[in-house]
């Protein structure tokens, strides 16, 4: 076990520094920050001067360097726009994105299985196949176009909820919360549905496709000739076996939300680390966009990881010390 | 009188007070697509964020909602000698923390300008010393003559130096030091009608009426404004019709007719000051993008004629700007100082002589070329370029565009890339509202001593031009200044060094409840938001 993690542990320090290099590389193609710092009339010296003081001059291996050192006692610098460093500026903005991810995230898995099981006992019926076909769109329908929809559906010809942002949020400390007042909660139904619709189809048809394949099985068949009740046997005894496969799903699909998230805050005009991203991205913030890339790569390392050693733990058929063994 | 009685009344009197309070309590609420970059007065020379920031601070001088220099701080001004301006300064003017405003305050608010980190130091480096004479009265020195001095100066906003040195903001905010304090980033206090109550980066902006202002003649009846950014126009718009905000900012204009249809809102069109034109490589020998090697043909004058006849930009106002733009002969606006309309008449719009001009000038068949163009910084930017592609390739010209978003664009064709380009879309707004800017930034050579023609991306270069740009600057008899402007502009215009296309709209989303002032260089000036 302990030489697997030391093994694990080593390749997601691989996979980060990878990440690194490759973001790394391509800032250059994002353009000059210099010019986002400055008005219009700044002289040429002065802004040469800036971009020497920044070390954007430095060799890329220098700079590359430089930024590692750094970033692996967690400092990565002065955000270029807000003259702050970057770890406030996304320990500020964390909340906003992490409560809508995991609103969303609970969103998709409390209505999905439902569905799921739902569509799969009653196959034919008029309700399933509307699941479905709603389904279809949320797979289908980009993020943003749906985003706008519900802007436009319920901001603004229903006026039933507010069109953008987190409305009132309180300070617990260092957190902040919208699910305290009556106007956050409001302004989180359509950003965290937004966000969850993916999800939730993706889970539901997942559920489904399972929960039909486990139905057959003889089991099954055993359970209901015993005259178990129809409710003992789907949910006691197919579901339980439906969910090992959405369990590993949805862990793997939680660090997509919070990557899916930069869309909806878009949109919404949420003010989390999406937001942030985007925002870096336009104003060639280097700082705050290879902050952000490392985080949500180490958010991914690490979920991963703690897959693979789940995974152990729930199918024993598995080793973790020299692959699976065919049995 | 009983006690209880007493009583009824005081709480009748306090509910009167109160109730009188909750009716004169109005609220603004507004949205721009982005965010003021700070709250540090000269931390970025930049138009939003100084004209979300000239409702807090103020300087010697202001810009009206016409954009003229009137006097803000300073009462009057006197140019004593050439090098010489002595300022009177407004008695009785508090900052938002009780200080009162003097001399000390000019001279500190005028070193900051020159710390690192400050952004204004175009600005506050004309001034070569500052003397204070009494409290209330300072000799300017600059270097050199500067008679644009006062009406620059309009952007250099005064801080109070108690206050600067109690919270460790007397220089810029700084992006380069780790230990800077950083307090003028989300704190203010300056002199103007608004003070800021709070401020959360890139989330929300929350003013109040400042109790101690000096001009009681400001029409605003507004107590409290909140501002967020928005990024997303539809978002924007949608949070325009659901009343959730009063006024956002830009609108596209293609959402024109839709506000038009809802109650309650409307679009506020204007032309704003922002000039958008065609640059061309006149300096390379060769051009970086063309397929005609050994030569430039933008240096021949014929060339840059030809193009300037294939446009049409009766159909760029009409077809790309839904009819909202002001279609252009000259570099500047009839808003900045120094526009005469005369020489405002646009290139005629005539493709045969076009091909005309560019069989003389020996490409009969015409030649390929590639513009350059942004994507998110003027109105209809990419769009603008196609439809000029478009028009020059019925001449001959293929036009190639290559269009990219801003940080891309500028980080291209800038100086600091060595101005790689062959042609290019740009707009500008002089920041002074004066021609000599667009005179000496986009006209002038370049020139790397005196600082001149540095957003001349092409290298248009006139020794005429130079020279009249220097008298220019430095004329302070008013009919003389303009026979300079005058002559400049006609050698421009004949030498085709641009080509001019149009002022673009601005585009303002108004809740029908407020009535406000839309200023041309799209700064939103709180004094004249009035609540209905």
């Amino acid at each position: 076990m302990f030489s697997f993690l030391v093994k694990r542990l080593l390749q997601s320090v691989v996979v980060l520094v990878a990440v690194a290099l490759i973001a790394f590389s391509l800032f250059k193609f994002v353009g000059d920050p210099i010019n986002n710092m400055v008005g219009q009339d700044t002289t040429l010296e002065e802004r040469e001067a800036l971009r020497e003081s920044l070390g954007l001059n430095d060799p890329f291996h220098q700079q590359f360097y430089n930024f590692m050192v750094n970033a692996a006692v967690g400092d990565f610098g002065i955000s270029y726009r807000h003259k702050v460093p970057v770890s406030d500026l996304i320990a500020e903005r964390a909340p906003a994105t992490l409560e809508l991810s995991i609103i969303s995230a609970l969103l998709s898995i409390f209505i999905g299985i439902p569905m799921g099981v739902y569509t799969a006992i009653n196959r034919s019926g008029f309700l399933s196949r509307s699941f479905m076909t709603v389904s279809l769109v949320g797979i289908s329908l980009p993020t943003f176009l749906i985003g706008i929809l519900f802007i436009f559906f319920f901001g603004v010809i229903l006026r039933w909820l507010p069109t953008f942002g987190r409305g009132e949020v309180v300070a617990l400390g260092w957190w902040t919360t919208g699910l305290l007042t009556w106007s956050g909660i409001k302004s989180l139904i359509l950003p965290s549905i937004t966000l969850a619709l993916f999800q939730m189809t993706l889970i539901m048809r997942l559920v489904r496709t399972e929960m039909l394949e486990v139905l057959c099985t003889d089991y099954i068949k055993f359970a209901r000739a015993r005259g178990l009740h129809e409710r003992a046997v789907n949910f006691g005894h197919a579901l339980k076996n439906t969910l090992i496969p959405v369990i590993t799903i949805i862990g793997l699909q939680l660090g997509l939300v919070m990557a899916f998230a930069i869309i909806t805050e878009t949109v919404f005009q949420w003010p989390g680390m999406g937001m942030l991203f985007i925002q870096a991205i336009e104003e060639v913030d280097v700082p705050v966009m290879a902050a952000y890339l490392m985080m949500i790569s180490l958010i991914f390392v690490a979920i991963n990881l703690l897959v693979d050693i789940l995974y152990a733990f729930v199918d024993p058929r598995l080793t973790i010390d020299g692959g699976s063994k065919h049995g | 009188m009983s006690m209880m009685k007493k009583l009824l009344i005081s709480s009748a009197v306090a509910g009167i007070v109160l109730s009188a309070n909750m009716a004169s309590a109005n609220t603004l609420k507004f949205a721009f697509q982005g965010d003021a970059q700070s709250l540090d007065p000269h931390g970025l020379n930049e138009t939003f964020t100084l004209g979300f920031l000239s409702n807090v601070y103020e300087g010697l001088t202001r810009l009206d909602k016409d954009i003229k220099v009137v006097p803000g701080l300073a009462t009057s001004w006197e140019v004593t000698s050439p090098t010489t301006i002595v300022f009177k300064l407004r008695e009785g003017v508090k900052f938002q923390n009780g200080n009162s405003f003097n001399a000390d305050d000019v001279i500190f608010s005028w070193k900051r300008t020159l710390s690192e980190g400050s952004d204004q130091k175009v600005r506050g480096s004309m001034v070569k010393d500052i003397k204070k004479i009494d409290d209330l009265t300072v000799e300017i020195h600059t270097n050199g003559p500067q008679p644009l001095m006062p009406s620059e100066w309009a952007w250099i906003y005064m801080m109070d130096k108690e206050w600067s040195e109690a919270n460790g903001a007397t220089s810029a905010a700084n992006v380069k030091d780790k230990d800077a304090n950083g307090y003028t980033l989300t704190h203010a206090n300056g002199t103007g009608p608004f003070e800021v109550v709070s401020r959360q980066p890139d989330v929300k902006t929350v003013f109040k009426r400042s109790a101690s202002h000096w001009n009681k003649d400001i029409i605003t009846n507004i107590t409290d404004i909140e501002f967020t950014p928005v990024k997303q126009a539809a978002t924007r718009t949608a949070a325009l019709i659901s009343g959730e905000l009063d006024m956002v900012y830009p609108i596209p204009v293609q959402d024109w007719k839709r506000l038009d249809k809802e109650d309650g809102v409307s679009a506020l069109r204007g032309a704003e000051a922002r000039t958008i034109f065609l640059g061309m490589d006149q300096s390379r020998d060769e051009l970086l993008y063309s397929n005609i090697k050994g030569k430039n043909p933008l240096k021949d004058v014929r060339v840059r004629k030809a193009m300037a006849h294939s446009l049409n930009l009766d159909i760029i106002k009409k077809k790309i700007m839904r009819g909202a733009s002001t279609p252009t002969g000259l570099m500047i606006a009839p808003q900045v100082n120094g526009f005469n309309a005369e020489y405002n008449t646009p290139y005629k719009y005539d493709p045969a002589l076009s091909k005309k001009l560019l069989t003389e000038a020996g490409y009969p068949d015409g030649f390929e070329i590639t513009i350059d163009c942004p994507n998110n910084r003027y109105v209809n930017d990419e769009k603008i370029c196609q439809a000029a592609a478009s028009m020059m390739a019925k001449v001959g010209i293929k036009m190639k565009v290559l269009a990219q978003p801003k940080s891309k664009y500028f980080g291209k064709v800038l100086a600091q890339n060595n101005y790689d380009t062959s042609m290019y879309l740009l707009g500008w707004t002089p920041g002074s509202m004066d021609v000599h800017n667009v005179l000496q930034g986009l006209i002038s050579c370049q020139n790397k001593e005196t600082k001149a023609g540095l957003f001349n991306l092409g290298n248009y270069c006139n020794a005429r031009v130079d020279e009249l740009q220097k008298m220019v600057g430095v004329e302070t008899d008013a009919a003389k200044r303009q026979a300079y402007v005058d002559e400049a502009m006609k050698i421009v215009k004949d030498e085709v060094a641009y080509l001019p296309l149009h002022q673009q709209p601005l585009s303002w989303g108004v809740s029908d409840k407020f009535t406000l002032n839309q200023r041309a260089d799209n700064a939103f000036d709180f004094r004249y938001v009035v609540k209905k």
